[in-house]
Order: C-alpha cells, then sequence, then structure tokens
C-alpha cells in the first residue's frame, strides 16, 4: 500500500478508474453535470499545482489564463470564423505565450512580491474581458458556439462528462511524468533553496517559467471547457474570485499532491450544489474552509490523510 | 594554470567594508583552508566566489578564465560546486532525491520529452539515481537512501550536502564549515571524505572552525581578519604567525591546532 500511494502514477490509475466507474453511480443529469464541472476545474488545479505546490511559486491570478481559453472559444468561431477546436487549440497556445511573456519578469519576484503581481496581472486580464465589449460583450459576457468535431455538436454533461474526464486523466499523467522527470526535481529542489537549486546548476529562472507556462495551458483549456459547456462566458470566468477559488482548491486538497488538488476542486464544487441554503454565503464559506483548514490539516486534506493512515512516510 | 584565482576581490554593504583585497589561488587536488574570527568575511567571499554576491572590486577566475559576475547556475556548468554553513537541503526531498538534483546538469533537459516520459527519460531517472547511489555510498549514507531528507540528523545532512554537490563532478569544491555541529566520530569520517576527494583532483577550498581538522588535512591556509588577509602559508606557518595567534587562535587555539 505504502509503495503504491508513493508512486505518482498510482494516482492516475486510481483517477483513471474513478472517472470510468462514476457515470454508474450518479443518480441524475444533474450529478453528471457536477461531475463534468469537477473534472474542469480540477484540471486548471492540477495545473496550478505544479506551480504552487511543487515549484512553490504563488499565483493569484490563474483565472486570467481560465479567462483567456474561455474568451478564445467564444471571440474564435464569433468574430474570427475559426472552428471551435481550433479556437481552443489557439487559446491553449495563447495563454502558454501570455504566461512566457508575463512571466519572465514577474517570475523573478519571490513570495508576497510575486502573490500582489500576479494578482494585478489577473485583475488586469478581467478588466480587458470586461471593457473591450466589442469583441466580448462586455461585462454581459458573450454566447459561446458548441464544440463540433467531424460535424458531431457536442452538449450536454454526457459529453462533457466524457471530454472533462478523459483530459483530466492525461492531464495528472503529465503532471505525475514531469514530477518525475528531471524538470520535476528541479522545481521540487527550487522550492525547497532557490540558492542551492542554482548552486546545482538549475537555471531557476527557466524552471519557474516552464511551470508557469505549463499551469496556464492548463487553465487555459480548463477555461475554453466550461465556457463550451455552459454555452457562455462573462468575465467573471476571469475574476479575482476565481483565481481565489483555484488556490483555495489546490490549498484545501492538499499542495504538492495531485490527488489532493483533484479532491479539493471536488469539495469546493459541492459544496455549493449540496448546500444551496449557503448560496448567498458561498464566499464566506470559502473563506471559513480556508481559515479551518490552514488551522487544522494545514498540509492539506490528502496529505493529512496519507500520514494518517500510514501511506506515506512521514 | 589554478583551478580558482581569486584576484583583489572587495565587497561592501551599506558602507561597511566586508572584504577588501583578498588574493589567492587554489590547484587542482590541493586542500586550500580558509580561517579567521567569525564576521572576517569567510562566507562572504564563499558567496562571491559562488556567484551569489557580485564583487564591488576585483576578478574571480576559473582555470584562468574571467567568471567575475556569472550567475551561480553558470559558474556550476564551469565546475564549481559548495556546500552551505546554514544547510540548504532540500528538505522535502528524500536523500537520494537531493543528490539526484546534483545530476541536473548533466541530464538531458527537454521538457518535451518529460511532459511525455519517453522510454529515454526513465533511462536515465535509472543512471542517475545509480549514480546518486553511488555518492550516498560514498559518504556514508546508503542506509537513509529513501528517508525524507527533513529526517535526517545534522551529521548525515552536512555529508548529504556534499554528496549533492559532487553528484555535479566538480572541478573545485567550496565547503563552507563541514564539520560544524559535528561529533569527534562525524568529523573524522568528514575529514576521510575530504581527503579522498582532494585526491580525485578537485580542488577544496575548506572554511572551518575545527582547527585539528584544518591543521591535519590543509595543503595550505589562508587566514582572514575583518575582510583583510593577514597571513597565507603551511599550518606549521600559520600556526606561529603572531598575527594569526592575537587575532584569531589565541594561545589555546595554537595549543589545538599544534596537536593536529
Amino acid at each position: 500500500m505504502r509503495r503504491f500511494f508513493d508512486s505518482p502514477y498510482a494516482v492516475v490509475l486510481v483517477l483513471a478508474v474513478v472517472v470510468a466507474i462514476l457515470p454508474l453511480a450518479l443518480p441524475s443529469l444533474f450529478y453528471l453535470r457536477v461531475a463534468a464541472l469537477i473534472c474542469i476545474f480540477a484540471l486548471a488545479v492540477v495545473g496550478l499545482n505544479l506551480l504552487i505546490g511543487f515549484a512553490g511559486q504563488v499565483s493569484l491570478g490563474h483565472a486570467g489564463f481560465f479567462g483567456i481559453g474561455a474568451y478564445a472559444v467564444a471571440i474564435g468561431p464569433t468574430h474570427l470564423g475559426v472552428p471551435p477546436w481550433l479556437a481552443l487549440i489557439a487559446g491553449a497556445a495563447a495563454a502558454g505565450i501570455v504566461a512566457f511573456l508575463v512571466g519572465r519578469p514577474i517570475l523573478r519576484l519571490r513570495g508576497h512580491y510575486l502573490a500582489v503581481a500576479t494578482l494585478g496581472m489577473g485583475l488586469l486580464f478581467a478588466m480587458v474581458f470586461a471593457n473591450e465589449s466589442a469583441w466580448t460583450g462586455g461585462p454581459d459576457g458573450m454566447p459561446v458556439p458548441r464544440l463540433e468535431v467531424f460535424g458531431w455538436r457536442i452538449s450536454g454533461p454526457w459529453s462533457w462528462y466524457w471530454i472533462a474526464g478523459v483530459t483530466l486523466v492525461i492531464g495528472a499523467w503529465i503532471a505525475a511524468n514531469v514530477i518525475a522527470s528531471p524538470t520535476g526535481r528541479a522545481l521540487r529542489a527550487i522550492h525547497d533553496s532557490e540558492t542551492a537549486a542554482q548552486v546545482l546548476g538549475i537555471d531557476v529562472a527557466r524552471y519557474k517559467l516552464i511551470a508557469f507556462v505549463l499551469s496556464a495551458v492548463y487553465a487555459a483549456v480548463a477555461g475554453a471547457y466550461l465556457a463550451m459547456f455552459d454555452g457562455l462566458v462573462t468575465p467573471e470566468a476571469a475574476g479575482f474570485l476565481r483565481s481565489i477559488e483555484f488556490v483555495t482548491m489546490a490549498v484545501l486538497g492538499g499542495l504538492g499532491s495531485t490527488l489532493g488538488g483533484i479532491v479539493g476542486a471536488a469539495l469546493l464544487v459541492l459544496l455549493p450544489q449540496l448546500l444551496t441554503v449557503f448560496h448567498d454565503y458561498e464566499h464566506i464559506a470559502l473563506g471559513l474552509v480556508m481559515i479551518l483548514v490552514m488551522i487544522f490539516v494545514p498540509a492539506g486534506i490528502v496529505p493529512s490523510l496519507a500520514t494518517l493512515l500510514g501511506w506515506k512516510r512521514s | 594554470m589554478s583551478r580558482l584565482a581569486v584576484d583583489n576581490l572587495g565587497i561592501s554593504f551599506g558602507g561597511v567594508t566586508a572584504l577588501t583585497d583578498v588574493s589567492f589561488n587554489v590547484e587542482a587536488g590541493e586542500i586550500f583552508a580558509i580561517i579567521g574570527p567569525n564576521g572576517a568575511g569567510k562566507t562572504t567571499l564563499f558567496n562571491i566566489v559562488s556567484g551569489l554576491y557580485p564583487p564591488r572590486q576585483g576578478r574571480v577566475l576559473l582555470n584562468d578564465e574571467d567568471v567575475t559576475g556569472l550567475p551561480p547556475f553558470k559558474l556550476a556548468r564551469r565546475g564549481l560546486s559548495r556546500t552551505f554553513q546554514n544547510l540548504q537541503v532540500f528538505f522535502r526531498m528524500s536523500a537520494v532525491d537531493n543528490v539526484m538534483v546534483g545530476r541536473h546538469m548533466h541530464e538531458k533537459r527537454n521538457v518535451i520529452a518529460h511532459l511525455f516520459t519517453l522510454p529515454s527519460v526513465l533511462e536515465q531517472n535509472r543512471v542517475t539515481r545509480a549514480k546518486a547511489e553511488e555518492l550516498l555510498a560514498f559518504v556514508d549514507l546508503s542506509d537513509v537512501t529513501d528517508r525524507p531528507a527533513g529526517n535526517l540528523p545534522y551529521g548525515a545532512l552536512r555529508r548529504l550536502e556534499i554528496a549533492r554537490a559532487l553528484a555535479t563532478e566538480p572541478k573545485i569544491l567550496l565547503l563552507d564549515e563541514p564539520a560544524a555541529g559535528c561529533n569527534p566520530v562525524e568529523t573524522e569520517e568528514i575529514d576521510n571524505v575530504i581527503q579522498k576527494i582532494a585526491a580525485t583532483g578537485v580542488a577544496v577550498v575548506l572554511v572551518e572552525h575545527d582547527m585539528k581538522l584544518v591543521m591535519k588535512i590543509s595543503h595550505r591556509i589562508h587566514v582572514l581578519d575583518q575582510g583583510h588577509t593577514i597571513a597565507q602559508g603551511s599550518a606549521a606557518q600559520v600556526r606561529t604567525d603572531e598575527r594569526v595567534i592575537a587575532a584569531y587562535l589565541g594561545r589555546h587555539g595554537q595549543r589545538e591546532a599544534g596537536r593536529a
């Protein structure tokens, strides 16, 4: 058991099985829809975890990249006549390029300074999406055309569950690959001691940038999926609260744990859905959850459970 | 050709001069110790040589090539590695992973291959791990290979940092107080390890307060006091130098040093 859970691929395997059999256990389309949402958010969090959990670099602006993906699949087909699938790929690439350009100057900052800079970056994107009404429909947002692949129009919870679920498994697999590679070792080293990493020949700026770009691409794909699933995108997709939500999911589930990110995403998507009474107080509940986790399980739910059950060397 | 040459190095922090006109060179296979009282500028000197601080004046040369002001990772690629007085271990990683990080420069760093774990990446991981296990054996840490570094005792961490620095295959190795906080048995082990490293042709520069260790293994000793060089020479020369005794060793220290 211990050996199994020490391998990053164990998580991918467990995840694939869960994604494959989960629909059998879901009583209605409503829950399938929720499951699809969980997969979409989990995808963004798995990527963000590479940046925050492994490389140790905080971003409070990843909803900006989520928004780039979302608006790409809205603007591309509507204004430019690009097919939705191509707009999805272009959106992911655009987010990667923007992350590269923005990351180069701001990743030199450390700790709180980096957090504040990424926060500013996120706000900037949200403002652009809200103000460029000719392209984005302004604060009301704009409709997103359905995804079409080989003439087959994809819509509804069933299709989106499978697309998001399979993408999440692939995303978790790629994250596991990165973690077990020299790149992953470099990221973890940077997290623990930037000085030692540099002295060992690691180009710290390059690896921070790699993690930043990768996590931006994950967020953009997730954003594009959500926009196409909803058939609508608004500037809230790229808003500050969305960025905070991503970080909360990652921290709640457990930084540096891919499974943790997924569990965190599941909990934060489920909570408001299940406790509809809390709907008006969603953000208060979010803040409360964060405080309680920091006090009682600072390592996050999954790592704490794993230690408790003896699956992981403490 | 010297492996490492330091030429008229100087630095000041906010008007306070920390180092002035320090010069020396270190040859292949040599154990070169830098000693002096606390605040003499020893660690500052290491931080300049390893690229963490830019000097205000002077030059650093590796194999006769001017490398002043290069960032640490580029110096590492030219064969310079170091350990830290205040340990800079990757505490959340296992002992063997720490050493594997040291192999970074010798690994293929194609990120696309890493994303999809091509067979070459798996093979490379195996090679890297085998090399790391070899180095852990060299510093006598084989029995803690997969333990998280955060759980290791102090003496083991000192040796882990040495193994990690060696993983880069350095030509010049800077050791900042490798025996600090170690008991006599651990100090003895570190003494052996340093001599073995130098025997392979690595130029070893050592900052250390354990005078028995320094006097025993150093070929030459450079003494700093308040940022200035006050003496340089063999153990016998430095031990009897009046300025060194006055500034650092004292009468007791001189006796201690004499026992080495």
